[in-house]
């Protein structure tokens, strides 16, 4: 073991600034008037852009730290600028979200931050331990973050399901790490990789290990059959939360995945890669279907999360199957969920804003006839809505482009068919709630008051994001790949 | 492999067989005279008062918790205390922030009034 150096510390600078900002909001949050609490949010967020200013920073110090559990790495530098980008997106929606609904307490943005720290360590772990630590700090700010609305029953049953079922799923990943440790001797992916691929090395309840190590990740990214919590504690969280939820343990475990699953248990070729496969199928086909049916919006965009992340393992399967290639089905993973960030987040903080006080207007029915008495709220809410659904000139289009074409590369004929067929399905009930603001005459229940302007700011800050990537995808694909190119 | 862990199963195997077994013997062999003081719950010695189960405040939970919280958080101090030595300042600098950020947690909670056991 070497000693710790500066050097280390350099390399986790982005966690470090998250949790001393977190620490400085929660300390001050009992000495700040009740007038002031909005000044904890602009702290907040000038910690996630200090946050941000580290990342680029240390882009110059990167390699390993802590002794090989940390790697500061382009892939870690990816998705720390992806899941900064969700957690100031949540927060500038979060402002008067909080206000109107009375629970505007300063812990609010600190969870929020520590939830931000816990992805971050997730995605710069190479070592199982700190993997299960990082998902444990984003976890546990979570869950408290799901029952912020104290006094609302949803939110409460949100809290509650969420905790217990996630806590039982991180058992899952435990116990499979454990069994990794039992069967190979070590948790470093590095080192696990050099055992696993020595000739003759071939751990008799290896595929054990990978099975419950796959349904614990499987539970936090809502795979099929893993995703009986999804629309419950989607639907019932605070809407704000559900926009971060949505996003940043999911694609933080998304990138744990990567790492584990295709770096440190590569070898481990068929299985992974059936295991991929018809979680793929199931997730893709199980979330369009059960959208279709949905009437309540958070509901029917629970499904929808469920369904993309059908399509995100549609290209893990792809980049399993390419073998030595995987790094075109690898980065098209990335520029998706890069895509299903900027999507997501504002398409949730919208609806928290549609919903009014108290999130009573969730409804498609409640929209009725919104775009004659807000026409750019419901302009808004379309365009996100298309290109959820991956319109062309939109960043939906080219992150569903990319990996169908990786897939296709990778032979994944079959698997590719069923995808496209899912995307013409999952156009119903997107435009469903298009049909209700355009097509219906009627008063809106929804909220029609104007937008707050942090609120404005983050949705126009992602449509730019989503037309930029949906016009001009060449120089974000060029960063997805080099993001993609420590992994093997 | 599979053969590291047949001690595990040797284990288990004797001590289920030695744990049922003092059960069974006791059961079957042990003379059983109950009386009134032999069937009340054991309370480390002193006599018990009424019902347990009544309400008390939730205060006394979250001092309970906290309590736990910062007990176990201060097992850390031992294995840091033992290898002080040669660890030097950055030892000490290390746990320097971690008391720190204890602090600033105790800090929290007593401004928001969870250790005022009368609010």
């Amino acid at each position: 073991m070497t000693p710790v150096q500066a050097l280390d510390f350099i390399r986790v600078l982005p966690e470090i600034v998250l949790a001393s900002c977190a620490i400085l909001v929660m300390v001050a949050e009992p000495f700040v008037s009740a007038r002031h609490t909005a000044a904890l949010a602009w702290v907040s967020l000038i910690g996630i852009v200090a946050a941000g200013a580290g990342n680029a920073w240390m882009r110059r110090f990167s390699g390993p730290a802590f002794g090989g559990s940390i790697a500061a790495d382009p892939f870690a530098s990816y998705f720390v600028y992806l899941l900064l980008l969700a957690a100031a997106l949540t927060l500038l929606g979060s402002v008067r979200y909080l206000e109107t609904n009375q629970v505007h307490h300063g812990e609010f943005y600190a969870l929020l931050l520590l939830g931000t720290t816990g992805a971050c360590l997730m995605v710069a772990a190479t070592e199982l331990i700190m993997i299960f630590i990082g998902l444990e700090i984003s976890s546990i700010s979570t869950y408290i973050l799901a029952g912020f609305r104290r006094a609302d029953k949803r939110s409460n049953e949100a809290c509650l399901k969420y905790f217990l079922l996630g806590s039982f799923a991180t058992a899952f990943l435990l116990y499979g790490i454990a069994f990794i440790y039992g069967l190979t001797g070590t948790t470093n992916l590095v080192q696990l990789s050099e055992k696993l691929s020595a000739p003759g090395a071939r751990p008799p309840l290896l595929w054990i290990a990978l099975i419950l190590a796959f349904v614990g990740l499987g539970f936090k990214v809502s795979t099929v059959p893993f995703h009986i919590w999804t629309p419950d504690v989607y639907q019932g969280a605070p809407a704000p939360v559900t926009a971060f939820l949505s996003v940043a343990p999911k694609a933080a475990a998304f990138a744990v995945i990567l790492r584990v699953f295709l770096g440190g248990l590569a070898s481990a070729g068929a299985l992974v890669f059936w295991l991929l496969w018809i979680s793929a199928l199931l997730t893709m086909c199980l979330g369009n279907l059960a959208a279709l049916w949905q009437t309540n919006i958070k509901r029917l965009l629970a499904y929808s999360a469920i369904a993309h992340a059908g399509y995100v393992l549609v290209g893990m399967a792809a980049a399993k199957a390419a073998g030595p290639e995987a790094g075109e089905g690898i980065a098209s993973v990335l520029f998706y969920l890069a895509a299903y960030a900027l999507m997501n987040v504002a398409a949730f903080i919208l609806v928290a804003h549609l919903a009014g006080a108290g999130e009573r207007y969730q409804e498609a029915d409640d929209c009725t006839g919104l775009a004659y008495q807000r026409p750019g709220v419901a302009a808004c809410l379309t365009l996100l809505l298309v290109s959820l659904s991956g319109f062309p000139a939109t960043a939906g289009f080219f992150a569903k482009f990319y990996v169908f074409r990786a897939a296709i590369h990778a032979h994944l004929i079959g698997l590719t068919l069923v995808a496209v067929l899912n995307s013409v399905v999952a156009v119903y009930y997107y435009l469903r709630v298009v049909v209700a603001m355009y097509m219906r005459e009627g008063n809106p229940r929804a909220s029609a008051s104007p937008l707050p302007w942090p609120l404005g700011a983050a949705l126009a800050l992602s449509l730019v994001g989503i037309f930029y990537l949906g016009l001009f995808p060449t120089p974000f694909v060029r960063l997805a790949n080099l993001a993609a190119s420590p992994l093997p | 492999m599979l053969r590291d862990y047949l001690p595990i199963l040797v284990q288990l195997i004797a001590v289920s067989t030695v744990g049922a077994a003092i059960l069974a013997v006791s059961a079957w062999v042990g003379k059983r005279r109950p009386s009134r003081e032999k069937l009340s719950p054991y309370e480390c010695g002193s006599v018990p008062v009424g019902n347990a189960r009544e309400r008390f405040s939730i205060s006394f939970y979250l001092v309970g918790m906290l309590f736990i919280l910062f007990d176990v958080e201060a097992v850390f101090l031992y294995p840091w205390a033992v290898v002080y030595k040669s660890l030097k300042w950055f030892g000490f600098l290390e746990m320097f922030l971690y008391i720190l950020v204890l602090l600033a947690g105790y800090l929290y909670i007593w401004k928001k009034g969870a250790l005022d056991w009368t609010r």
